[in-house]
């Protein structure tokens, strides 16, 4: 049995009367421990399937199952708890712009009920281990792009998750503060072995820091396997499309 | 009407006219401050969509924002009385001011709240977060400037309404414009009474800028 379990997931969106396929019966399972990835071209469905691994989106079909519990078994707060072991992060790194950096990183403390004055003692541990103590009174709106990630990977880590979902964490950083970010997160999971599952249209991420890589296409999985041997050996057009893409982007 | 006694009658005014405000602009958020949240959390993008609340609440403020005040004031006396025992003077010019204020406090709440980014409230969401929790630590919090904004913009307006009274005798500086500027053309009492009108506007705004500039934590 695997850490993560996607069965048959099937997702459409209603929107004016219409529905939608987002994904189309997609079966995937990742193991504890793997940064997983997942490529594909804008619409492909990408966010979508993240969003279903806690449920922010409710597959239409297909089970969806962590640690071996189905979510769709779980009740409301049953679920939000599960949650609180599934960080994410986010493009656009989703900050409480009122709150200071340590704040922010205390606030996922907060929601799992711990005081504030016990949530503020751990999450500046947490900064340290981003290198943001220095700006732990600072505001968001005060720090660059890629220390903003670096405090919502602090926040997402503080409730000690066994998952970290990461939708375009990097889409909107430079190839340096890039590096810097996908360092972090192949750090933590070898320190404390949580489950990457990293989400991107790049490339680059992919060999950098993925284990194993699904490619998707129209809703559709279109191939799955080890980065290396996808990058050297792709089977499928959508793959092929993406490698050979990037591949010209770069040279 | 000279020295002394003028300076009376305006301080007194000025007096009732503050607190007609600062009273039904608390009340008004009391009853307006939940139906702004509500409206919000209701609404089709909201984190608890419900269509049936948000259509009731939504036509209860379209209707009571579209009675002008001066009809309103006069639509609820019978009310009025029922509550305070008599329709006119300064207690009783509460109620009205705050029927009115409430829907457009409830309007202002949700457009502030609705300003709140998406991306924030499904990070909260993420983590686990709750409805209640959202609305307390993400919604409001977030939408702090925009709120005390909204707080002065109320203030104004019912001040504003509150001189309208004055017409049937709501007590106040309003009501001092009329009886001495309007029925007894001392023009000079009118002056000074728009005059502290305007002034009290215009430190009601001074406040609420200094403050919003000043705990606004999203510029650099
Ligand atoms: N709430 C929604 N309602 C209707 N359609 C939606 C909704 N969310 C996504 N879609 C559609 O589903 C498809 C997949 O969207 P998704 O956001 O998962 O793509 P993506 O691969 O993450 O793309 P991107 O790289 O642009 O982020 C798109 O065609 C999108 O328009
Ligand atoms: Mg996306």
């Amino acid at each position: 049995m695997s850490f993560i379990e996607v069965e048959h997931v099937s997702k459409e969106y209603i929107s004016e009367g219409k529905s939608f396929p987002a994904l189309k019966d997609i079966s995937i399972s990742i193991e504890k421990g793997e940064i997983f990835g997942v490529i594909g071209l804008s619409g492909a469905g990408k966010s979508t399937f993240v969003r279903c691994l806690n449920y922010l989106e409710k597959p239409t079909s297909g089970v969806v199952r962590i640690d071996g519990t189905d979510l769709s078994e779980l009740k409301e707060a049953q679920l939000r708890e599960k949650r609180q072991k599934i960080g994410m992060i986010f493009q656009h790194f989703n900050l409480l712009m009122q709150r200071n950096v340590l704040d922010n990183v205390a606030f996922s403390l907060e929601v799992s009920g711990m005081k504030k004055k016990e949530a503020r003692k751990k999450a500046l541990e947490l900064l340290k281990k981003v290198g943001l103590e220095d700006k732990k009174k600072a505001y968001p709106a005060q720090l660059s792009g890629g220390q903003k990630q670096r405090v919502a990977i602090a926040r997402a880590l503080a409730t000690e998750p066994e998952i970290i979902l990461c939708d375009e964490a990097t889409s909107a950083l430079d190839p340096e503060t890039t590096r810097r970010i996908l360092e972090i997160l192949k750090d933590i999971n070898k320190e404390y072995g949580i489950t990457i599952v990293v989400i991107t249209h790049a490339m680059s991420v992919v060999e950098e820091i993925c284990d194993r890589v699904a490619v998707l296409d129209s809703g559709e999985l279109k191939e799955m396997g080890y980065v290396s041997r996808v990058f050297k050996n792709p089977h499928s057009k959508a793959a092929k499309r993406l490698i050979y893409d990037s591949e010209r982007s770069v040279g | 009407m000279v020295g002394d006694s003028l300076f009376n009658v305006i301080l007194s005014g000025t007096g009732e006219t503050l607190l007609m405000v600062l009273l039904s602009t608390a009340l008004g958020y009391f009853i307006g401050l939940p139906m702004g949240i509500l409206l919000t959390v209701s609404d089709s993008s909201g984190i608890a969509p419900n269509a049936f609340l948000y259509k009731i609440l939504d036509g209860v403020v379209n209707i009571t924002r579209s009675i002008p005040f001066l009809i309103l004031l006069i639509l609820i006396q019978p009310i009025t009385k029922l509550i305070v025992g008599k329709s006119y003077g300064t207690v009783s010019t509460v109620v009205p001011l705050t029927v009115a204020a409430a829907p457009l406090i409830a309007r202002m709440v949700e457009s502030s709240l609705k300003e709140v980014d998406k991306g924030v409230i499904e990070a909260a969401i993420s983590m686990g977060a709750g409805k209640l929790l959202i609305v307390n630590k993400v919604l409001i919090p977030e939408a702090k400037i925009s709120l005390l904004i909204g707080v002065t913009i109320s203030l104004g307006t019912i001040l504003g309404y509150s001189a309208m009274a004055g017409v049937v005798g709501g007590g106040g500086l309003g009501d001092i414009a009329i009886r001495y500027g309007y029925y007894r053309y001392e023009t000079k009492v009118m002056l000074i009474t728009v005059f502290v009108l305007v002034l009290l506007m215009q430190v009601l705004q001074y406040i609420g800028n200094y403050l919003s500039k000043r705990y606004d934590r999203r510029k650099a």
